[in-house]
């Protein structure tokens, strides 16, 4: 039952690529939109839908994975549920950026090798720079941007969201990890 | 027809505009006004007309409101304010005192632009619309004289006089080299290919600049009328428009407006009516500050990892596809309608003869007024750094006297300029001659307390990890320039360590290939330049003048202010601190981390250094 749940998820994820590889008429110059729409559905790059992209336009792997691993915005492990990026521009970095990083770092036990947290509700990333330098220092949870913060205004946004996530779902430790279940 | 314009750019965006703009329209219908989304030429007595508009540069007073013809400016405006701005300005003719922005320096309040210190000593060119058109009403752009330009240079000009009236006007790229763009046009003109390319470059990666993304965001058809122009002067078909990933309001409204120029038939088949096609398309970069240089964007867009190529052969003669290619920056681009519809001189009565025009600089850092500030070439950095941006302030945004430490001009690829150099007038060149760049127009001022050797850290680590990795000498001199920069901040340097920098950062510069790689040792060659002294006291008495350093605190108890009530004790997370009671405690330096939990516990401020 469970193997074939698998299997039926496996299909739905590549009828999904599928239908991203259409749009770009099996163009080998649309990797990056290609991917760029893979992660969007998938929130990272699976390998084995990185394999298959290859596959598909007729070019080496290699080339597949050279390009996922070249640009910042790919994400080849899964990300939490919830993303937190800290700007750290030099706006940013002026302004004491840093502490707030290491603020999040230390409540939610990542680093900056481990950047999701254990729950897998969180990942912590720092960007170069959002172009929100006027409202600097910048966090911006999920699309969110919150200007003018504070280690201590930043640990008590990440709270806020715990708080929410306790209170809509019970077992928020049995979130989705791994990708399969992240399409939507 | 009386307007209330909102700022919808990022800054505005994320102070809540949205929800300001909501209430704006359930106010103003409870009043018995008429409310206008929509451009329309007749108006009716009780008709006001709300409208978003891009980025008007203010953005840490934000959310700003604007109230046209009446000319005042709210700023800091929350939904909760808008109930008395609809009765007590849209109904009743009088002006929110309590809205108003009140100038720093002299505690006046400013009604509008023109008394409003940031703006008055601006000359907004580019940027003049941003504050004011709907950037997702592609009519009200037409109706403001959009598009004639693009009609101009299609029906009553040739490829030629386009070229030459472009290199007339000496404007000069503004996304950093500032290599002409009448010559650039030129070259690729010539060439006899059927297919040509026209690259809009919005990958503005440097961090702490956000010039382009406000033009992106705020004028979007003057972005895709300065590319049909190209496009026209080179003999191109295809345009493209590559904007940075990070900025999602951008892509979205760059989008938006490829869409609506091509149902208004300005973009197709059929141009004009001249029978010639013109297509643009808008990609999305992935996060790679490389792809800021031109051959790594054509890289890019090609689909492979953005590693730049030798030049020659320019982009002009083989660029993307192998054909003819021209790739100018966002705010190159938008001055290009003006230059045509006004004439070269117009545009080159401005600046200084070797940098003509004005430019947009993103004025961040420690100062009263962050923002976007457009002023001609030729003016002086004084009158930006501590005049249009209201003074610099401490780490809590007070003002503070005599603050000023320096500026960082030209983002990765720039300098940190002191006090000495606030009386040169802005021109590429005179940037040059004292080893900083426009750049694409980041000023980032820093206070006293900032580290100049922290600094030039920052953008080491950050050309570092965008550095390709296609050259030896950038892959791994930035790392190597990193770590002795470590050294530095962390104690371990001795006196080679200035020199071994010096010599590196040179080999870095002649032995990459592209921008990034040449111009990365700038920030650690133009610190060691100006602020040599904050490096040898590092060096040589391990002390960091600005206490950021931690590496370099020596953390100690005034054993005369210490009560020894042991409330340091408590708080220390080490147990480095030991003593009796009522007697002076000491920390332990083998077990101090530095945290400073014990210097935040003292009610007495007796520990010292931290």
């Amino acid at each position: 039952m469970a193997t074939a749940h698998i299997a039926l998820d496996r299909a739905g994820k590549f009828r999904k690529v599928c239908g991203i590889l259409d749009q770009h008429s099996y163009r080998p110059s649309g990797l990056i939109p290609i991917l760029q729409a893979i992660q969007l559905e998938y929130q990272y790059l699976p390998e084995e839908v990185l394999t298959f992209v290859a596959t598909s336009l007729d070019i080496p792997p290699a080339r597949v994975f050279g390009v996922a691993t070249f640009y910042a915005h790919f994400a080849l492990e899964p990300k939490g549920k919830h993303v937190i990026r800290i700007c750290d521009g030099t706006a940013c970095h002026v302004k004491q950026s840093l502490p707030i990083l290491s603020a999040i770092h230390q409540k939610l036990g990542t680093s900056e090798k481990q950047k999701t947290s254990g729950d897998a509700l969180f990942t912590v990333e720092t960007v170069a720079c959002l172009g929100a330098c006027g409202l600097a220092p910048v966090v911006v949870i999920d699309e969110q941007v919150y200007g003018g913060m504070t280690p201590e205004r930043a640990v008590a946004l990440v709270d806020d969201i715990k708080m929410q996530e306790n209170a809509t779902v019970p077992q928020a430790a049995a979130a989705p990890v791994n990708g399969e279940t992240h399409v939507h | 027809m009386r307007r209330v314009i909102l700022c919808a750019g990022t800054g505005c965006m994320a102070n809540g505009a949205m929800k300001v703009f909501e209430r704006f329209r359930e106010e103003m219908d409870r009043a018995g006004l008429h409310v206008v989304l929509e451009l329309r030429p007749e108006a009716g007595d009780r008709d006001v007309r709300l409208s978003k508009s891009g980025c008007q540069g203010f953005c840490q007073m934000g959310p700003l409101v604007s109230v046209v013809p009446d000319g005042i400016l709210y700023t800091k405006v929350r939904a909760e304010d808008v109930p008395e701005i609809v009765e007590q300005t849209l109904v009743g003719g009088q002006v929110v005192d309590r809205l108003l922005y009140k100038d720093p320096a002299t505690r006046k309040a400013c009604r509008g632009l023109e008394d409003n210190p940031f703006y008055a000593r601006q000359d907004r060119r580019v940027l003049r619309e941003c504050g004011f058109l709907d950037p997702e009403d592609i009519r009200e752009y037409i109706l403001h004289g959009g598009y004639s330009a693009a009609r101009k240079a299609f029906l009553e000009m040739s490829p030629e006089l386009i070229c030459k009236q472009i290199s007339a006007s000496g404007l000069r790229g503004r996304g950093g080299g500032g290599f002409p763009t009448g010559r650039k046009w030129d070259a690729a003109r010539v060439q006899k290919a059927a297919t040509k390319f026209v690259i809009c470059n919005g990958d503005e990666g440097d961090p702490g600049a956000f010039m382009n993304r406000s033009v992106m965001e705020g004028n979007p058809h003057s972005v895709i009328e300065g590319l049909m122009i190209a496009a026209r002067a080179i003999g191109a078909e295809q345009t493209l428009v590559y904007v940075r990933a990070e900025y999602p309001l951008a892509v979205e409204r760059m989008k938006r407006a490829v869409a609506d120029a091509e149902r208004e038939g300005i973009l197709g088949n059929n141009v004009f009516g001249t029978g010639l096609s013109m297509k643009c398309d808008v990609m999305e970069g992935a996060g790679a500050f490389v792809c800021g240089e031109e051959t790594a964007m054509i890289a890019s867009i090609e689909g492979r990892r953005g590693m730049p190529s030798p030049k020659p052969p320019f982009p002009a003669q083989s660029g993307l596809w192998g054909k003819p290619t021209i790739i100018n920056n966002v705010e190159t681009l938008a001055h290009v309608p003006r230059i045509i519809n006004q004439g070269p001189e117009a545009f080159h009565s401005i600046g200084t003869p070797d940098s003509p025009g004005t430019k947009t600089f993103a004025l961040t850092g420690h100062v009263a007024n962050t923002g976007l500030v457009e002023v001609p070439f030729g003016t002086r950095l004084r009158e930006i750094v501590l005049e249009i941006s209201g003074g610099v302030t401490d780490d809590n945004g007070k003002l503070m006297k005599n603050g000023f430490k320096a500026v960082q001009i030209g983002g990765p690829s720039g300098g940190c300029l002191t006090e000495a150099h606030l009386d040169l007038p802005l021109s590429y060149d005179s940037l040059r001659a004292v080893g900083a760049m426009v750049g694409s127009g980041g000023l980032v001022v820093m206070n006293q307390r900032t580290c100049m050797v922290s600094i030039a850290r920052f953008f080491m680590e950050f050309t570092q990890r965008e550095s390709c990795g296609k050259c030896v000498l950038c892959r791994e001199g930035t790392k190597q320039l990193l770590a002795l920069l470590d050294d530095v901040i962390e104690g371990r340097a001795d006196a080679g360590t200035l020199d071994l920098l010096e010599k590196l950062g040179r080999a870095v510069q002649v032995g990459s290939l592209c921008g990034l790689g040449k111009t990365a040792p700038n920030p650690v060659l133009s610190t060691l330049r100006h602020f040599r002294k904050e490096y040898e006291e590092h060096i040589f008495e391990k002390r960091c003048r600005t206490g950021r350093c931690k590496a370099l605190l020596k953390p100690e108890i005034n054993a005369e202010r210490c009560k020894g009530c042991g409330l340091c004790i408590k708080s220390c997370p080490t147990g480095a601190i030991t003593g009796e009671k009522k007697k002076p405690h000491s920390i332990n330096p083998e077990l101090c981390i530095k945290c400073g939990a014990c210097a935040k516990a003292c009610k007495l401020q007796a520990v010292e250094g931290v």
